[in-house]
């Protein structure tokens, strides 16, 4: 139910592209006006979000400890996945974002007769994360291309490097094989994953049928459709210049990519994809498990009613002395 | 007390499915299965620490005698804790439902209702805030994951987030930290804002308030208690040891769970750190009230919790000791990690802490002034200061269950080891997958260790117990030793149900038996009063 809704909504993104720039001829809808609805969306959705999830206090130094803590000197401690300094949590973010670290841990159980319950290692669901992000950062550089005059030294060397295996034009990117690969997988997942399947909701079919689409839509405009590139890299230039123009003859296949994009970056501060911002504001992670060294102030910490020592001794005085145990009033 | 329920034979129980039904979860309302539930708290316990709604009701009951307004209640409760916890509010959003979580959690792997993956007992909790917090919730409602908060719903998040220990296991795995303990935890605090606790959470909190224990023993009891460890003592060892309460000007404050001052096997352990503190003459006291380290208020709301730790510093402070020593207890060490320092610090009124017989200085406790004792004795033994006899300990085959909250929520993995590796000489590791930050629950943690949840608790407990079957069929291990009360609490009763034959333990139990104390007659006896084999006792 779920998985038809979200592919509908895809298909019907394309249609109204299609509709609108081949029907009612809307090209400066779609290649201007939407593009920078998208991005203002996104700029201010993501700093809206993180600013809020700012806002809210940190009242308890809660890291989640994953290895030796720090405590006697012949004892090695863990200094990453049991962080006791800054360099530490510093250290344990980056293996976590760039790295995905935790992820990495993961094991899958299995329970075989007997009872015995097994523990396998299961690292494709990591790969899999990997290689989308990685491809995905990749590709969204390489797009830099169509956003700067002279293209920078950096981004010509990442397309020689992620063309590597290709001699011959067009260049054919190890990234656009990697990703539908990795798309592909994460659908399976939750396709054929019972388990994954039982928790999946609309919002998550919905990115990865969308995403399938920006890059499907590429591919198909890169090496069939070939569209024209000076035309594009005009409209491009355009919009990072603030003077947008709209040359004649670009296919649709374009507009349906361009518009694809948007959705998503207008989608993202509303979705769960907000987790690319959250990971580095989650409280296990980035905090220190040093509170026995430093004090963690509670910023909203209100007096609240205790029992004193004077209410205790005063119910059990009599039974104190006689099991001769100090106290303080006789 | 709670009647004791009759959990189903370990065969039919270990008959588990992962699969889940057809049917979408939201469609499919909670069912209370007796056995899997605890039963309501007596209104008087609320009363007793001033929490609202006391009430008689039943989990069971069609009608929970809510008051009118219980919907704007916890409305308005999520919205308060979205500010005041960074955790609450990242993990209602970011959350991708990867599923990594998924099975990694003791209740599913051992019960397989696909409600206990972390990841959807978060989401029971997450589609309400998304109908009444988020913009996509609002307007697209279900196909945006979004539902109403109705009676059937908030029953279901009562059932299920009593069905969780808080162990922390799902958020060592999840990529970005997300930790249902922090969710369970506010979770219970909403339901909390209702009056809808256990019994077996909230007469200890009760007890706790008046007596400084959750087992409600009066200072003469406390006492006696030990009085009756230090006979035991001199029967086995022939030494009169002696120990002191509420003594002014010690220099440390011990600290332990009350679990381990009455009943079996905490009282061993007791028993051994008397005879410790006793051979290196520390300078120590108890304190009748601030005799309990564990805080079952850390599992009905934060400031119940913060109002039963109260007594920790203030007895320090009222005693004048330098320093305070904690003893071996699972979520008392969640709390004096995480959380004692925060609620009633700084306690500058205390001393860094040096151990007065090695000179080590724990400058890992320097702010809070709480060392561990496993801290502390794995000191002692590296400095050679204790004569130990590890034969003594030959007729036991060790295997060390880590505890989730000194796992995951600390990191004590090699102080314990390095004890037990010194004290005994069979010691054997359950599998890599099963100890240290990825240790599993005892199936019995955060107050869930009741008796009319049996068939919950033997079933949370079971990826535990498997890991223990390894080890006893490939090594023989027939004892679990560990460093929590709660575990020896919950542990003999699992053991007795999956695996018969293995007895639980604490670390300073075998320590006390290993230790050779000076002007001991020769031991035939054991801590638990039984022959020591090969020892003058009988074979």
């Amino acid at each position: 139910m779920g998985i038809l809704f979200s592919f509908a909504v895809v298909i019907a993104i394309v249609l109204i592209v299609f509709a609108g720039v081949r029907g009612a001829g809307l090209n400066y809808l779609f290649a201007i006006i939407i593009p920078y609805l998208a991005l203002l969306t996104f700029i201010i959705g993501v700093t809206y979000r993180v600013f809020n999830w700012g806002r809210s206090a940190v009242p308890f130094r809660v890291p989640t400890t994953g290895g030796q803590q720090f405590t006697l000197p012949w004892i090695k401690s863990n200094k990453l996945d049991n962080p006791h300094t800054s360099y530490g949590v510093i250290g344990r973010m980056i293996l976590e974002v760039l790295l995905f670290r935790s992820l990495f841990r993961n094991t899958k159980a299995e329970l075989h007769d007997g009872p015995r319950l097994v523990y396998g290692s299961e690292k494709l669901l990591w790969l899999a994360a990997i290689a989308f992000h990685y491809s995905f950062l990749v590709i969204l550089l390489r797009h830099l291309r169509f956003f700067t005059v002279p293209v920078p030294t950096p981004i010509q060397f990442l397309e020689f490097v992620d063309s590597f295996f290709q001699v011959g034009a067009p260049l054919v990117y190890i990234t656009n094989f990697v990703i539908v690969i990795a798309l592909l997988f994460l659908l399976y997942r939750r396709l054929g994953m019972p388990q994954i399947k039982y928790i999946s909701l609309p919002s998550d079919y919905f990115p990865l049928f969308l995403i399938l689409a920006i890059v499907l839509s590429g591919i198909y405009m890169r090496y069939f459709d070939k569209v024209d590139i000076v035309g594009v890299k005009q409209i491009t230039m355009g919009l990072v210049s603030f003077r947008p123009t709209i040359p004649d003859g670009i296919g649709i296949i374009f507009y349906i990519h361009l518009t694809l994009v948007c959705t998503l970056f207008a989608y993202f501060p509303f979705s769960k994809l907000v987790h690319m911002a959250g990971v580095f504001l989650s409280p296990t992670r980035n905090l220190a498990n040093n509170n026995r060294m430093q004090r963690h102030v509670n910023p909203w910490d209100y007096p609240i009613k205790v029992r004193s020592y004077d209410d205790y001794e005063n119910e059990f005085r009599e039974k104190m002395k006689k099991a001769g145990i100090p106290v303080e009033k006789e | 007390m709670a009647t004791k329920g009759k959990p189903p034979k370990p065969e039919e129980l270990s008959k588990i499915s992962y699969t889940p039904p057809q049917r979408n979860w939201m469609d499919i309302p909670v069912e209370f299965k007796p056995g899997m539930y605890c039963h309501a708290t007596r209104p008087k316990y609320l009363e007793a620490v001033g929490m609202p709604f006391p009430r008689d009701w039943s989990p069971a009951d069609a009608d929970w005698k809510l008051p009118d307004n219980w919907k704007e209640i916890i409305l308005q409760g999520i919205k308060e804790r979205l500010m005041k916890y960074r955790t609450f509010h990242v993990f209602m959003d970011i959350c991708v439902r990867c599923g990594a979580c998924a099975d990694k959690c003791h209740f599913f792997l051992g019960g397989g209702d696909p409600k206990n993956m972390p990841v959807l007992r978060a989401e029971l909790l997450r589609s309400v805030y998304r109908k009444y917090f988020t913009t996509s919730g609002k307007i697209f409602g279900k196909a945006a994951g979004a539902r109403e908060l109705t009676e059937d719903v908030l029953k279901e998040i009562w059932y299920y987030y009593f069905q969780c220990t808080e162990c922390r296991r799902c958020s060592l795995f999840c990529p970005y930290g997300i930790d249902q303990a922090e969710i369970t935890i506010i979770g219970r605090e909403l339901l909390n804002l209702l009056g809808l606790n256990l019994d077996w959470i909230m007469g200890p909190v009760a007890n706790s308030y008046r007596t400084g224990n959750h087992l409600g023993l009066e200072p003469h009891t406390i006492k006696a208690n030990i009085d009756f460890m230090l006979d035991d003592i001199e029967t086995i060892t022939g030494i009169r040891v002696e120990t002191t309460f509420n003594r002014k000007g010690a220099e440390i404050l011990f600290i332990g769970p009350s679990g381990d001052l009455f009943g079996v096997p905490g009282n061993y352990v007791t028993m051994g750190e008397l005879m410790l503190f006793h051979e290196i003459g520390l300078d120590y006291t108890w304190s009748t009230m601030a005799c309990e380290g564990g805080n079952f208020g850390f599992f009905t709301s934060m400031e119940v919790a913060k109002k039963l730790y109260y007594k920790i510093y203030s007895e320090a402070k009222r005693l004048g000791v330098k320093w305070i020593l904690g003893g071996e207890c699972g979520h008392q060490w969640r709390l004096m990690n995480q959380y004692a320092d925060t609620w009633w610090g700084p306690p500058d009124f205390l001393e860094e802490p040096v151990s007065p017989i090695t000179g080590t200085k724990f400058e890992n406790a320097k702010g809070s002034k709480i060392v561990h004792i496993t801290e502390f004795t794995a000191d002692l033994i590296k400095h050679g200061k204790l004569k130990l006899d590890k034969s003594r300990n030959d007729h036991l085959k060790v295997t060390f269950h880590d505890s989730c909250n000194t796992s995951r929520a600390m990191g004590i993995f090699e102080e314990p080891r390095y004890i037990i590796k010194n004290v005994c000489n069979h010691f054997y590791e359950m599998p890599e997958s099963t100890i240290r930050e990825k240790t599993f629950c005892c199936g019995s943690g955060s107050g869930l260790n009741a008796g009319e949840n049996i068939e919950l608790r033997m079933r949370g407990g079971f990826p535990r117990a498997n890991a223990v079957k390894y080890v006893r069929e490939k090594f023989g291990v027939n004892m679990l030793a560990n460093i929590c009360a709660i575990d020896r609490a919950a542990l003999p009763t699992l053991m007795d149900y999956w695996n018969p034959g293995v007895d639980v333990c604490g670390v300073h139990e075998l320590l006390g038996n290993a230790l050779v104390m000076t002007g001991e007659i020769e031991r035939t006896l054991d801590l638990r009063g039984e022959p020591l084999p090969g020892k003058g006792g009988a074979e």
